[in-house]
């Protein structure tokens, strides 16, 4: 049988393998290097690599992300790990004032080479400021590039393409409630070129659009429609910048049905930029209107019951596949 | 030792303290063995001398905000335990209506501006909360408290400057509690005082005892009586320790039993419970008496916290925007 291995060990394999090959890699972060990682992603690093290459922060994101930021323009090829997304609001201005913006500004000169990596997203109960899901946002910014991998085999090969091959800025966000999630990951090596999505399931009746954890909610809900002999094709999109909506136009021309699960705040959202580029490229193909499930227009509170009721769900996704098929009375 | 605090400052300490301490270690069993609380949950645990000797240098108008381990200050200002107990389970009785959690309790009208998850943020709000009373021309103080770990943002070094340079009246009260999560003082900086700190801006500072209320009340007494008198902030630096580890889910490998062990020794109740003694302030009778009024409150909260039902459906989208008509986007 194939190897199974948990999604922070995938991630953890990707670092490791490319700080094995290249010197100029190193990873940096709170609680990266002697607790081992906040999550565990990075154990044993410290053990292998040393502190000068795995080194711990204080808490201080928005000095380490310049300090990252620098050190990627002279030479090096840093990972800087985010305990999770929600704090590298502090270290906004560096990604988007500088990093982003530095082969721009440069005329070309000066690139940035740096990767930007932690959980995004809802982890439960954690409350308003522990829960936000960061795509669309980091999405929104020119210069970047943006993946979010829904499993360990995505997210190794993302990641290690992204630390050898991206001479960009990357954005790469993972998920705390993912962390364990087992999946497939062969012992040799392999990449995955960013901006590829990645038809997760073939189907005929539908097509489901989703990345991250949510494709969990996507896969649940295609098996609970093939019960009732309805036939989603789902797509995990895996780089939500640039995004890859030729796959989902080319599903769509066969499915001429569209619905996309996210777990972004609903306004200008990964779903928003889906539905303008299929409904420019393929209207005529479209048999109804795009439809999407978001997390609600709201920050998340702590309640179990509105935890639940303000993320996308398997229920909730089925009702909407059968809207659009024009199946619920 | 001999004192020159009452009896009553005494039995007040006590009780504040062994409120604060039966609540979390109540909390904790309910998250542990029953999972009626989850999410982050950062115990005080060690920490209360420092509450109870901030209150008693403070009145009622004057406003505390801290972060995340904000359970101890919030019981301590006065957000009543039957909330705070609701609030850990998510009920719509919580304090703050079951949406904050353990991270973020709120007590607005007790003057507790919570409740803060983002590392060193509530340090800017606090000076602002100062602001706002300098603005209007009262005498009263805001209490800004962060841990070590805060002391090395950048905001901190910001509002420092600032509130020295606009005389705020603030008094940031750092918990160095020697940890920020694995990460112990000595990891962080060149300056492990964390009161030096606030040379750097004429910053009058001074390191404090925080496992004993007397100490941290004389120095909160001064601090506060030097921002009434519009003479600006101080920064005290509250030497104490956490007995839990960072939060429910952290196992502590870090630091060694017996360092732990040592702290223990030093536990600030038992401390006050021996002054109480010495002083013959109460006897033992008197002890119990209190220590069973504690546990009644405690265990009212947990049967308060199980009956209250958890926030109605539509609240998802309340309180997020004051304007009642805000046209939210629902698919
Ligand atoms: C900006 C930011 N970075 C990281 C975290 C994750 N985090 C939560 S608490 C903590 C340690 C803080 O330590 P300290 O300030 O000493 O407070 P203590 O927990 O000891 O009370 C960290 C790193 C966070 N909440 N916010
Ligand atoms: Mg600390």
């Amino acid at each position: 049988m194939a190897r199974q291995i948990a999604y922070r060990e995938a991630l953890r394999e990707a670092m490791v393998e490319e700080m094995r090959r290249d010197e100029r890699v190193f990873l940096m972060g709170e609680e990266v290097a002697e607790y081992n990682g906040a999550y565990k992603v990075s154990q044993g690093m410290l053990a292998e690599f040393g502190p000068r290459r795995v080194i711990d922060t204080p808490i201080s994101e928005l000095g380490f992300t310049g300090i990252g930021v620098g050190a990627a323009q002279n030479g090096l090829r840093p990972i800087i790990e985010f305990m999770t997304w929600n704090f590298a609001n502090l270290a906004l201005d560096q990604i988007l004032n500088t990093a982003s913006k530095m082969l721009a500004m440069s005329g070309g000169q000066i690139s940035c080479p740096i990767v930007f990596r932690g959980p995004s997203g809802s982890a439960g109960q954690l409350g308003a400021q522990h829960s936000t899901a960061y795509e669309n946002i980091y999405a929104n910014i020119p210069g970047l590039k943006v993946v979010s991998p829904s499993n360990g085999y995505d997210a190794k090969g993302l990641l290690k393409q992204s630390i050898r091959y991206e001479e960009d800025p990357v954005i790469f966000m993972e998920s705390e409630v993912s962390y364990g999630d087992k999946s497939e990951v062969p012992e040799e090596e392999y990449y995955i070129e960013l901006g590829k999505a990645d038809i997760k399931k073939q189907g005929s009746d539908v097509t489901i659009v989703s990345f991250n954890k949510m494709m969990k909610v996507a896969m649940a809900a295609a098996s609970e429609l093939e019960k009732e002999d309805i036939s989603a094709e789902v797509i995990d999109l895996r780089t939500v910048r640039p995004l890859d909506w030729m796959t989902i136009l080319e599903s769509v021309k066969k499915t001429n049905r569209l619905v996309i699960v996210e777990e972004q705040w609903p306004f200008g959202c990964v779903s928003s930029e889906i539905t303008y580029q299929i409904q420019k490229e393929g209207f005529d193909y479209l048999d109804a209107p795009i439809r999407r499930i978001t997390a609600a227009d709201a920050p998340l509170h702590y309640a179990p019951n509105l935890v639940a009721l303000a993320l996308p769900d398997v229920p909730r996704t089925v009702k909407l596949v059968k809207d659009v098929m024009y199946l619920n009375k | 030792m001999p004192t020159i605090f009452s009896k009553e400052t005494y039995l007040y300490w006590y009780e504040l303290m062994q409120l604060i301490r039966q609540f979390e270690m109540m909390a904790e069993e309910k998250y542990k063995m029953e999972g009626k609380i989850r999410g982050f949950f950062h115990a005080y645990v060690g920490q209360e001398a420092i509450a109870a000797g901030c209150m008693t240098a403070t009145k009622p108008e004057d406003l505390f905000i801290t972060a995340y381990r904000d359970h101890g200050l919030a019981i301590a200002k006065g957000v009543s335990v039957n909330s705070c107990m609701a609030e850990l389970y998510g009920k719509a009785t919580g304090n703050a209506k079951g949406k904050g959690g353990s991270m973020h309790f709120f007590g607005k009208s007790v003057n507790f501006y919570g409740g803060h998850g983002i590392v060193g943020a509530q340090i800017g709000t606090g000076a602002g909360l100062a602001f706002a009373e300098q603005y209007r021309g009262t005498d009263n103080v805001v209490l800004c408290f962060f841990g070590d770990g805060a002391a090395r943002q950048g905001i901190m070094h910001e509002i420092f400057n600032l509130a020295m340079l606009w005389k705020l009246p603030v008094i940031f009260i750092c918990e160095n509690n020697n940890y920020a999560m694995g990460t112990s003082v000595e990891r962080t900086s060149n300056v492990i005082d964390i009161y030096k700190l606030a040379d750097a801006y004429e910053m009058p500072a001074d390191a404090v005892d925080g496992m004993t209320a007397e100490e941290v009340h004389e120095s909160v007494t001064r601090a506060v009586k030097r921002a009434r008198e519009k003479g600006g902030p101080t920064l005290l630096e509250m030497k104490t320790y956490r007995y839990k580890g960072h939060s429910i889910s952290d196992p502590g490998k870090y630091r060694s039993k017996d360092e732990l062990e040592e702290y223990k020794g030093r536990d600030p109740i038992q401390r006050l419970l021996k002054n109480i003694y010495d002083n013959k302030f109460a006897t033992e009778e008197q002890i119990k008496n209190i220590d069973a009024r504690v546990e009644q409150a405690v265990a009212e909260s947990v049967k308060f916290a199980e009956e209250s039902p958890f926030p109605d459906d539509d609240e998802v989208l309340k309180d997020v925007y004051v304007d009642p008509h805000y046209p939210f986007i629902v698919d």
